[in-house]
């Protein structure tokens, strides 16, 4: 097993005025899978392409178990790097493709042969070894372009939206499978993707990227019920924001007002500091909000919208309280419970646990 | 709806094609041999068609590996340059192929630049002989087909992805490997097509070696030219054109055999690239010395300063760029030459002297001249609206519907590229005396679509590729009829692919010389023609004029077809 840590320092790129990666630091552990999720444009592919050595960093370093390789060419970085559009060679058979970095390495044939053989074993795919790209579907060429770099064990593994183009199912099946190859082997995999079920289901650790910045590192856990700022909150699954004011601050604990309806209520940090006084935001996710018969709750509201979307049942609730935006409240749908209809008046509540505070970014 | 294309090649290429060679075994009194055993009596004629391979050879390696770093460089640079360096490309493929032969012949002339600099930096001291040799012909013809093989290697490279020599990095692969292991096979189609689109044209070529070539350097289309306006002997001329027709032919069948001729209409064959069918052992051997070269090029790469080595795997490099505005500005700069001559009243001596718009008045004043130039507006603009009307049903033919043998029709539409031209204009010539129809503008109109149409089908068909037909599916889905289709959203999307390739078919008419060289029946020329006549003549200032005329007018027609083209593309 190889595995490198990868350690990126201040590390930043403009292309003429325009600033495409601010200056950025970032540590991967040996065998750790790192995940950069983001919106588009927001530099993921412009990181991938500095640690990869395809394009050079303006300022900033990039070390590899402490060596510093900012300045060495690509090709001698040993990094493996999975295309999103899989990059297979058309003029070479799939075994070429595969052998094509063993003989870059001076590989013996005869041993060659057999790493490649084993790789296409991997990947599940050893009777296509004589065919040509063109000649393989979509997700076959997708996971030979895994096999092409697992097969010369490179430290560090780089794949950018390795499974854009794929459909749900076969998606699903290549997370699992690349899971399964970065238990077995313990490489070190940077993924990009900006599907957030993707970037929570596989990654030890996202890294949360916007406008050429990370926005906030930290375990899928700590991202979701965490997040350091409204973008965060928003980017990662569904949530409730609303309005408050922080009154006192105890430990993890707030004791806040919440703005429209003027009631008091408490509410747990997300990690920042926050001072009496501040105005800030309360996330609530969907699942944590408690929907019971009207009257007994915080806030009542309306129902707008109902939408069973297998086994979750989403409500979506127009507050009765002006200045509040719609709302939703997600629990698993049972068969056989009452039937929601919409209009009808409900109220709506959480656990004090439930609620995080955030700085209020202005969105 | 191909209907009328098939019927104007068979009548205006078929037929006279094939009344040429006939003539070359059936003379006045039936069946003989006579012209062959003429052509092969002595060795006169065999040698002129060493030299016309040997020539022709020669041209094609230089253009070829001259053109390689040119298209190379365009493919990679960005927007910007790119525009300038192909807006120089296509200015020396569309300047006119006599202007820039009676360039050279100013330039290398006793008193041309070359020898004037020359002597002035004291390196020589009486004036070189550098016209009339094997040189001066090579110089001539590369200047003629170098923007061909540019172009045409250029539509394979463009076509290469990117991404695949960045792959070849992230695998350990260091540039010179990369290079030569995955983009340049990646590149050799377009090679190929160059290749074999230089030799073919290179080998009908008369122009420079007549106007730029000694005795010895006499090619195989000039013998034709001989026996057709001299003696008038149909016979030998036709034989000689089907030991030329069998020369053609024979490359093209080896060229089949070892890369497959579907990889010369360029685009489609890059982008899934066929594995060759060379065999075995000779892939094995190509790969082993790709590798080699791989391996040579990275070792040159270390010996450069570090400094170097380690600059952005899309910028190229100082050498490079240099060696192309180097061959840009060799292929250019005659004609350009050309424009302070015009001016000067000094002959076509160098430098200019004095200024004076004689030789322009000259021009203007002189009927022959005049009417020379209607007649080619005229005969190309004829030719821009046949060509269109004609190959255009047969591109959406080609493209849209599911004929039979698509392959096959499509070599016979392109054949007009493929058999050299001067068998055509022979062929023509005489079919037209039978019909009547030497020195009239429409036989000229009917020879210059026969070949110009191939390129209007293969623009057309580009661009009919590129269209997406779901919107005439949702046109029609929102009511809209055929015609009504055709005309609110197909026409107007195809225009400006169809505004060129008129453009294209006009400048192939305007600039033709082969068939207007018999056709026109020595009145009524074309401008070519009486260019032609004159410089054959002798040469005089007032060509100078006329060459900057015409590179003037090519300038803004190329200026134009490309704001075309690109607004087609921004669509
Ligand atoms: N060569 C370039 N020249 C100029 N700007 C560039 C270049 N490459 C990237 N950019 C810009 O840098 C920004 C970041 O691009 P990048 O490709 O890293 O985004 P990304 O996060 O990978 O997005 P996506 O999810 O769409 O792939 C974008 O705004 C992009 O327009
Ligand atoms: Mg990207």
């Amino acid at each position: 097993m190889v595995s490198s840590s990868l350690r990126i320092h201040e590390l930043c790129k403009r292309y003429g005025d325009f600033v495409a990666l601010a200056p950025t630091s970032l540590d991967v552990a040996k065998g750790e899978f790192l995940t950069l999720l983001g919106p588009s444009g927001s530099g993921k592919t412009t990181m991938l392409s500095l640690i990869a050595g395809l394009a050079h960093p303006d300022e900033g370093r990039i070390l590899i178990d402490d060596t510093d390789v900012t300045r060495s060419p690509a090709y001698a970085r040993d990094i493996g790097v999975v295309f999103q559009n899989y990059a297979l060679f058309p003029h070479m058979t799939i075994e070429d493709n595969i052998a094509f970095p063993l003989k870059m390495r001076k590989v013996a044939d005869a041993e060659a042969r057999r790493r490649t053989a084993e790789a296409l074993e991997t990947v599940h795919l050893p009777h296509v070894a004589k065919r040509y790209p063109r000649e393989l579907s979509g997700g076959q060429q997708q996971r030979i372009a895994l096999a092409r770099c697992i097969v010369y064990r490179p430290a560090i593994i780089l794949m950018d939206e390795p499974l854009g183009a794929l459909d749900k199912k076969l998606r699903d099946q290549m997370q699992l499978e690349i899971k399964r190859i970065h238990r077995e082997l313990g490489t070190t995999i940077v993924y990009v993707t900006h599907d957030q079920e993707e970037a929570m289901t596989m990654s030890d650790r996202i890294c949360l990227m916007n406008a050429g910045a990370i926005e906030q590192l930290g375990t899928p856990q700590d991202l979701y019920f965490r997040p350091r700022s409204v973008f965060v909150a928003d980017f990662l699954g569904e949530s409730n924001l609303l309005k408050a004011t922080v009154r006192g601050v105890d430990g993890e604990g707030l004791d806040i007002v919440l703005t429209e309806q003027a009631a008091a209520s408490r509410a747990v940090g997300n990690g920042s500091r926050f001072a009496a006084g501040e105005p800030i935001k309360v996330m609530v996710r969907p699942q944590n909000l408690v929907v019971a018969e009207a009257g007994s709750g915080m806030l009542s509201g309306r129902i707008t919208d109902v939408m069973i979307s297998g086994s979750l049942t989403r409500l979506y609730i127009a507050p009765e309280t002006a200045g509040l935006p719609q709302l939703v409240a997600a629990h698993p749908t049972r068969s056989g419970s009452a039937p929601y209809e919409i209009g009808q008046r409900l109220s709506l509540g959480w656990h004090a646990a439930d609620a995080v505070a955030i700085h209020d970014g202005g969105i | 709806m191909g209907a009328p294309l098939v019927l104007l090649l068979v009548l205006f290429l078929v037929y006279p094609v094939g009344q040429l060679l006939l003539l070359s075994v059936y003379g006045d009194n039936g069946f003989t041999l006579a012209p062959y055993r003429q052509l092969f009596a002595s060795s006169v004629y065999l040698d002129v068609l060493l030299i016309t391979l040997k020539i022709s050879l020669a041209t094609t390696l230089v253009c070829v590996v001259a053109g390689y770093p040119i298209a190379y460089l365009i493919s990679v640079v960005g927007k910007e340059r790119k525009a300038t360096l192909l807006f120089w490309v296509l200015l020396s493929f569309w300047t006119s192929f006599l202007v820039r032969a009676f360039a050279w012949i100013v330039l290398l002339g006793r008193n041309g630049v070359i020898n004037k600099t020359l002597i002035s930096l004291g390196i020589i001291s009486s004036p070189a002989s550098l016209l009339y040799n094997f040189g001066s012909v090579l110089v001539g013809m590369v200047n003629a087909l170098l923007p061909l093989a540019v172009l045409t290697m250029l539509s394979v490279m463009e076509n290469i992805d990117r991404t695949l020599p960045r792959a070849a990095a992230t695998l350990g692969a260091r540039p010179g490997m990369a290079f030569w292991k995955i983009y340049f096979p990646l590149s050799l189609p377009g090679v190929a097509a160059a290749g074999i689109m230089v030799f073919v044209t290179a080998i009908g070529f008369f122009i420079v070696p007549a106007l730029l070539g000694g005795r010895r350097e006499t090619m195989i289309t000039q013998l034709i030219i001989d026996q057709v306006q001299q003696t008038m002997n149909w016979g030998f001329a036709g034989a000689i054109s089907v030991l030329l027709l069998v020369v053609v032919l024979v490359v093209f069948a080896a060229y089949d055999r070892l890369l497959g001729l579907s990889t010369m209409t360029g685009g489609s064959a890059s982008r899934n690239t066929a594995p060759s069918r060379l065999s075995g052992p000779l892939t094995k051997a190509g790969d082993a010395l790709l590798t080699l070269l791989g391996a040579i090029s990275d070792r040159i790469i270390l010996l450069l300063p570090s400094r170097r080595r380690e600059r952005n795997l899309d910028q190229a490099g100082m050498g490079l760029q240099v060696f192309v505005w180097t061959m840009l500005l060799i292929i250019s700069a005659p004609t350009i030459l050309m424009i302070p001559l015009s001016f000067g009243n000094g002959g076509l001596n160098w430098p200019p002297q004095g200024f004076t718009l004689h030789w322009y008045e000259t021009v203007l004043n002189s009927p022959l001249w005049t009417q020379a130039m209607l007649r080619s507006l005229l005969v190309g603009i004829g030719t821009g609206l046949l060509a269109m009307l004609i190959g255009t049903p047969a591109a959406f033919l080609l493209v849209r519907s599911d004929i039979r043998g698509k392959a096959a029709w499509l070599a016979f539409i392109l054949s007009p590229i493929v058999v050299p031209r001067m068998i055509i204009a022979v062929g023509l010539f005489y079919v037209f005396a039978q019909m009547g129809l030497v020195g009239s503008a429409f036989g000229l109109v009917l020879g210059h679509t026969v070949v110009a149409v191939p390129y209007v089908v293969m623009t057309m068909m580009a661009v009919l590729r590129n269209y997406d037909t779901r919107l005439d599916h949702a046109a029609q889905s929102l009511g809209a009829g055929p015609i009504a289709t055709l005309r609110y959203i197909t026409f107007p999307i195809l225009g400006a692919g169809m505004m060129s390739s008129f453009l294209f078919a006009f400048a192939t008419s305007f600039d033709e010389l082969t068939i207007a060289l018999f056709a026109t029946g020595g009145l009524n020329a074309t401008l070519p023609k009486q260019f032609w006549d004159e410089v054959t003549l002798q040469v005089s200032p007032a060509i100078a004029a006329v060459s900057t005329c015409l590179f003037v007018f090519m300038g803004l027609l190329i200026f134009v077809a490309e704001r075309l083209r690109r607004r087609a593309a921004a669509r």
